[in-house]
């Protein structure tokens, strides 16, 4: 008895056709050729594709894949590895729990498309298809063959073209209930499953080309896809729901050793960077996944901490350029001064709802940035410098440690960028340690009452508006103290970034993007969302003006068909797919009775 | 209580004491929803007072749900996406004070707090009957479980007075039989209740006293023979006579409930009333 076969439901009243392919072919060969496809997709890697090195990556080598190459290499790898399973080859089971086609087939398409990417650019950058060798050629048609194998496998198909296409797509309804594994093997699995990410994330991060980097996303896609498909995220779910401290003890493990793989400092920038807006976005996810509170100016509390930090850095441009605070005394002014201004902003518009409250929160952002302009002695009190801001604001030090100096660590080098990094790692375990105590609390379940149902939640003796505003205050006062780092990470601060729309993060619309994307009400949601939204401009400048348009379409396409983000609350997936009940036990109750309705008082 | 020129609620005189049964009854859009709106401070009466326990009550719901009136909702109105318990430890809100920072430095206080909130929540889904299910999503709950859970998060602010709105709606008779039982209880516990509903028969079962809503003005108030005898409510409401008399096991049981509650003085009265030109 073969995984595949167990596939085939058991319906046997149903008037569909028996279970075949789209592609008529015994199964045999079906698997044959998918296994074959994917060996020969990875064995293309090693040929040379094109004849010249002015593509980047250089494909031209015989023997030693580059760039583009080994993610297709990687791809073909994938496929075979899950034909193998499908094969029913021990020890492989694993990756086929609920023994579907669904990840045969995205894992097959992920290796399609990277290779097809891959050959087309070649193709338009150089100018025609006379630039691809042999070895290109070979690597389409062999990425083609695991995708008509794919097709070919026995499926449960209707009348409908667009029915049976996503037959090969979707997840299976019921996947078959995990082993009991052994906590230490929980352990390891989360630490190896760690240890992938960050080789993954690190890569991502030291792409060097546009092309690289958009094939490296087709590929994380179609895989992650397929193992979602395969329902292997929901089993390392389950495992992390039983780990969870020791995960995010691995997360920061991670974390910290990420500038530990850098050789070059502009990488750890990149990384201090995503790290600031992530915190920053994580900040928000409290007022805006926790509360439902839509904030559209939040950058403007980024923007508070960054400002206070400078003025009292000892900057000799600051107003204060006498005054020098230890860091520790700064981070708590400026995330001080941001709690009071978000107190100020809150109290008044929190009495609104909904689309109100996001524009007076629109307006109120835009005021910091323009009255932050004009206090520049000319126009107000001179306070901030006008548009020239704030410059040379001196580096960290930390007990005679310089954070602007490198450092050698073990034989490792840290660069300026590393250690600022470290610092951000600590400021953010703060903010996620903050965020995980707030949302399981008293108040932290009144935030989420608020924001499933606000007149039942006052119904229930919440005081709406205090609860508001502490979620508008605490999110202001993360933001802040991320607003510091920056501060000095940036060496000077201007009024321009701290805007409501903008093609480079962070401000306000990247914000509220990182936490949608990523997934609202969750920790992991929001920092990952922050990743991908600072990379994509960062790797894709030959996007420039037209990086927003493409967020746009992103953005749209996402919440089509994964609304509830990328990283999905338990909440959020049970809300938008009502006959997915994955948290429910066993013994749940289906009723054909109406849903809780919102309507009327 | 006005809504532009329509006029929903006026002059409704009204007292419910402690551990007495309530109903309010009378034709859809008579004005009773709105009244219990009026009562709990989710809209501001355009006049009028309310006061409980000798004490005028301010309109904010919050500071009404503190002084120890709760409510469940005629359309359910529960936190769809949060779990059976966590709804009801949202009602225990007025009745514990950990702030943000204890919930952030996580002291033995805060921990305490929070396990004896549990406690008290999971005695209330004892008490209704669905503490098997406290880690569903409320959304996932039948229909008739779903309007238990929205009387247990109500009863988790201990109120001194419960007000539900159509507690049966959309039940089926075995349900409403059980839900009968469930105020029975509810009012053995101390806790005077005013139930809105318009199935006849649950509510002269149950009420010891009955108010008739029409067209936003109290008709008759009086005990089931009263209101049922009475020929305006017949006319405006029931149409013809109501059959089903209670049994006489009922009415022993009410009348020795009756007896039974004169502890603490409940009191709530609201007077609404027009006087000003409708534009
Ligand atoms: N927020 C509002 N704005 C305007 N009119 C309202 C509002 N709330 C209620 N009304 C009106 O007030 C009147 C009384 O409504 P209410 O909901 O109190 O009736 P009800 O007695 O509860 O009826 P039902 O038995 O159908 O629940 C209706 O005419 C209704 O349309
Ligand atoms: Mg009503």
């Amino acid at each position: 008895m073969t995984e595949i076969e167990k596939t085939t439901p058991d319906t046997p009243a149903a008037p569909t056709p028996a279970a075949r392919g789209l592609i008529a072919l015994p199964l045999a060969a079906a698997r044959a050729l998918l296994l074959a496809g994917g060996i020969a997709t990875a064995a293309s890697a090693f040929l040379a594709w094109t004849w010249t090195d002015e593509f980047p990556g250089d494909l031209t080598i015989t023997g030693y894949p580059g760039g583009l190459q080994w993610l297709t290499f990687i791809a073909g790898a994938l496929t075979a590895l899950f034909a193998l399973s499908s094969y029913g080859i021990r020890g492989l089971g694993w990756l086929l729990p609920a023994g579907n086609n669904a990840p045969l087939a995205l894992t097959a398409l992920g290796g399609f498309a990277t290779t097809w990417f891959t050959v087309i650019a070649i193709c338009t950058e150089l100018g025609g298809v006379v630039n691809l060798e042999p070895g290109g050629w070979i690597a389409a048609i062999a990425s083609l063959l695991p995708v008509l194998g794919a097709l070919a496998l026995p499926e449960q198909l209707g009348e409908d073209t667009k029915e049976n296409l996503k037959a090969y797509v979707a997840k299976p309804d019921r996947i078959p209930a995990p082993k009991a594994l052994a906590p230490w093997v929980e352990r390891a699995i989360i630490t190896i499953v760690t240890a992938i990410g960050l080789a993954v994330f690190t890569y991502g991060i030291d792409t060097e080309y546009g092309e690289l980097f958009i094939g490296y996303l087709i590929l994380i896609a179609f895989s992650l896809w397929a193992l979602h498909t395969a329902g292997l995220m929901d089993r390392f779910s389950r495992i992390v729901a039983h780990n969870r401290s020791f995960t995010l003890a691995m997360g920061f493990v991670a974390a910290i050793a990420f500038p530990f793989t850098q050789t070059d400092d502009h990488y750890a920038n990149i990384g201090v960077n995503i790290l600031i807006f992530g915190t920053v976005a994580l900040g928000l996810n409290i007022v805006v996944g926790l509360a439902g509170l839509l904030d559209l100016g939040y950058v403007a509390f980024l923007g508070v901490g960054a400002y206070t930090a400078a003025l009292v850095s000892g900057s000799e441009f600051s107003r204060f350029s006498g005054v020098q605070f230890p860091f520790w005394a700064s981070a708590l002014t400026g995330a001080a001064a941001s709690l009071l201004f978000g107190v100020l902003i809150g109290a008044p518009t929190l009495r609104l709802r909904g689309d109100y409250l996001a524009i007076v929160t629109l307006g109120f952002g835009e005021i910091f940035r323009i009255a932050v302009n004009n206090m520049d002695g000319d126009s107000g009190p001179d306070i901030t410098n006008g548009p020239n801001g704030i410059p040379s604001i001196p580096d960290l030090s930390f007990f005679g440690f310089n954070l602007g100096e490198s450092h050698d660590i073990g034989g490792f080098t840290l660069g300026r960028f590393a250690n600022y990094y470290l610092l951000m790692v600590l400021i953010m375990a703060i903010v996620v340690l903050v965020y995980t105590r707030a949302a399981d609390s008293r108040i932290g379940r009144s935030w989420i009452a608020i924001r499933e149902d606000e007149t039942a939640a006052t119904a229930m003796g919440i005081n709406g508006f205090r609860v508001k505003l502490v979620a508008f205050a605490l999110g202001a006062a993360l933001a802040g103290l991320a607003g510091t780092v920056s501060a000095h990470v940036t060496y000077s601060v201007v009024p321009t970034p701290y805007q409501f729309a903008g093609s480079t993060p962070p401000n306000s619309a990247f914000l509220l993007a990182a936490v949608v994307l990523g997934g609202m009400g969750t920790v992991a949601g929001p920092l990952l969302g922050a990743a991908l939204l600072y990379l994509l401009p960062e790797k894709l400048n030959f996007l420039q003006d037209k990086s927003l348009l493409a967020f746009g379409i992103a953005l749209v396409l996402l919440m089509r068909f994964r609304p509830e983000g990328i990283i999905a609350n338990r909440r959020r997936q049970l809300e938008f797919h009502e006959t997915g009940q994955l948290d429910v036990p066993e013994q749940a109750t289906l009723t054909d009775e109406p849903a809780v309705t919102k309507a009327g008082a | 209580m006005r809504f532009g020129g329509l006029t929903a609620v006026r002059s409704v005189d009204f007292t419910v004491n402690a551990g007495e049964i309530v109903g309010l009854i009378g034709p859809n859009g008579a004005g009773k929803t709105t009244f219990f709106n009026c009562l709990t401070g989710l809209y501001i009466p355009t006049e009028g007072t309310v006061s409980y326990k000798g004490t005028v009550l301010p309109p904010k719901p919050h500071l009404v749900t503190k002084a120890g009136i709760a409510r469940t909702f005629q359309n359910i109105r529960l936190f769809a996406n949060m779990t059976v318990l966590e709804n009801v430890l949202v009602g225990r809100h007025t009745r514990t004070k950990e702030g943000l920072w204890s919930a952030l430095l996580r002291g033995p206080g805060f921990k305490k707090a929070e396990k004896a909130s549990e406690e008290r929540a999971m005695e209330l889904l004892e008490f209704i009957g669905l503490a098997h299910k406290r880690d569903h999503l409320a959304r996932n709950l039948p229909y008739g479980e779903q309007r238990k859970l929205e009387i247990a998060r109500a009863l988790a602010s201990d109120p001194g007075l419960l007000l539900l709105d159509e507690p049966t709606a959309g039940m089926n008779p075995q349900e409403t039989r059980a839900t009968e039982d469930l105020v029975f209880a509810i009012r053995d516990k101390g806790i005077a209740v005013l139930l809105i509903e318009h199935d006849m028969r649950f509510v002269f079962n149950l009420c010891d006293r009955v108010a008739v809503l029409v067209q936003g003005e109290k008709l008759v108030e009086g005990t089931s023979e009263v209101v049922q005898a009475d020929e305006r409510v017949i006319a405006a409401y029931l149409g013809e006579p109501f059959e089903g008399e209670p049994g006489e096991a009922e009415a022993a049981e009410v009348a020795a409930a009756e007896a039974g509650s004169t502890n603490a003085a409940a009191e709530e009265r609201s007077t609404t009333s027009t006087k000003g030109e409708s534009q």
